[in-house]
């Protein structure tokens, strides 16, 4: 149904050319918002959107960029929708929005986007960007996920706002680990997270 | 003078770019494996922080806020930062050949830095801070003060764990873990030493 290459454009990113892990690209906002799982959600969704979106139209108008001026088009391009998915967010989740505050317009400068466009759009039709503005919004989204169910687990021992340890554990003894909350635990998750990944990806090669 | 002073140390060591916000992560990472590159970068940080925020704080006071414009600033910022880059490449190009060489390559990949673009959005939310806030930007001075301040604090950072980095290189780390693994655990580390600046109260 769907071409090798395509399939390719949509399901490398999320494993072995995924943009945190291997590219070390987007990682700004991978760690600001994952102190809860919700913001994640939204951060991942949001980003999913624009980098699929801003794939397709500059693949569309890709053959008419002057070389020179590209990253000016490019920025104008990604800003115009981070602007439109920023007012949709604050009509429809306002509480999200505020707890998102900078880090929904630094979307702009997310170097998955620009990274996405300048490697991939510029040179690819728009099926096979739009797949792979979609395949790197999931693999950013898919770390996003992991760190902030960790973080927000063993933080506060909540996931999404519910609490999940039961009160029991408490009673004898467990404490939430109030470190998970600080920005340091970001840092050493999202480098634990690559250890394994590269540690059962070496397995796989081997 | 005072207000600005106590801004300008907190954006520095509290308020630090990198180990509080994140901001200006990709190239932190990808840049520091030396401590020549990585002061190169963190001037051009500085630099163009310097030059490009009080623009945008006034854009921002004196255009965007009293006609409604709100949700043009994403738009407004980014044009008006890549577009004085590119200036300052040309400008600096002509007159300094020598300091070319050493910020010429950085000056690109910084229009799309989040610390700088995160400079202009904390901006734009502290202008409607009230003035007493030590956190607040009240005037074009308090912006120059935020500016430098950002911009010193992210050379700080990258230097300093270009330094680490550098020394890194003689240890027994496990193979998966090498490169890019231990650095995001030190710079986590890092931020962990950082945070001891955050009950600064000045």
């Amino acid at each position: 149904m769907l071409s090798k290459q395509t399939k390719e454009a949509f399901l490398g990113p999320l494993n072995a050319n995924n943009p945190v892990l291997v590219q070390i690209l987007g990682i700004c906002s991978a760690l600001a918002v994952t102190v809860q799982l919700k913001p994640a959600l939204v951060m991942g969704i949001s980003v999913t959107i624009i980098v699929a979106l801003a794939n397709v139209v500059i693949a569309l108008i890709r053959k008419s960029i002057p070389m020179r001026i590209r990253i000016i088009v490019q920025l104008v391009v990604v800003a115009a929708l981070v602007t439109i998915v920023s007012e949709i967010l604050k009509a429809f989740a306002y509480d999200v929005a505020m707890q998102l505050s900078v880090y929904i317009g630094l979307i702009i400068t997310n170097c998955i986007l620009m990274g996405r466009l300048e490697a991939f759009a510029m040179t690819n039709n728009v099926k096979d960007s739009l797949m792979d503005g979609l395949g790197n919004g999931f693999g950013y989204a898919m770390i996003l996920v992991i760190v902030a169910f960790l973080r927000e687990l063993l933080g506060s021992g909540k996931l999404l706002g519910f609490q999940v340890i039961p009160q029991w554990c408490y009673d004898h003894g467990y404490t939430n680990c109030g470190m998970m909350l600080m920005p340091a635990m970001a840092l050493i998750l999202v480098g634990c997270v690559i250890w394994a990944h590269r540690s059962l990806n070496d397995k796989e090669g081997k | 003078m005072e207000h600005a002073l106590s801004l300008f140390v907190r954006t520095i060591f509290a308020d630090n770019m990198i180990f509080a916000f994140f901001l200006g992560m990709c190239s932190f990472l990808a840049v520091s494996k030396d401590v020549k590159t990585s002061a190169g970068l963190g001037v051009a940080v500085i630099f163009v922080q310097t030059i490009t925020l009080p623009v945008n704080y006034l854009l921002q006071v004196h255009v965007l806020a009293p006609l409604g414009l709100g949700y043009l600033s994403f738009i407004l910022f980014i044009a008006v930062i890549a577009a004085i880059t590119q200036l300052v490449e040309m400008i600096v190009e002509k007159v300094s050949p020598s300091l070319y060489s050493t910020l010429g390559i950085f000056l690109p990949l910084i229009a799309v830095n989040c610390a700088i673009m995160g400079g202009r959005l904390f901006m734009q939310q502290r202008v409607l801070l009230d003035p007493e806030n030590v956190k607040a930007i009240a005037n074009l001075g308090d912006a120059f003060a935020f500016a430098i301040g950002s911009g010193l604090g992210w050379m700080l950072a990258i230097v300093c764990l270009a330094g680490i980095r550098e020394k890194m290189e003689y240890n027994n780390v496990p193979k998966p873990l090498q490169g890019i693994g231990i650095t995001f655990i030190t710079v986590g580390l890092m931020a962990l030493a950082f945070m001891c600046f955050s009950g600064l109260n000045i």
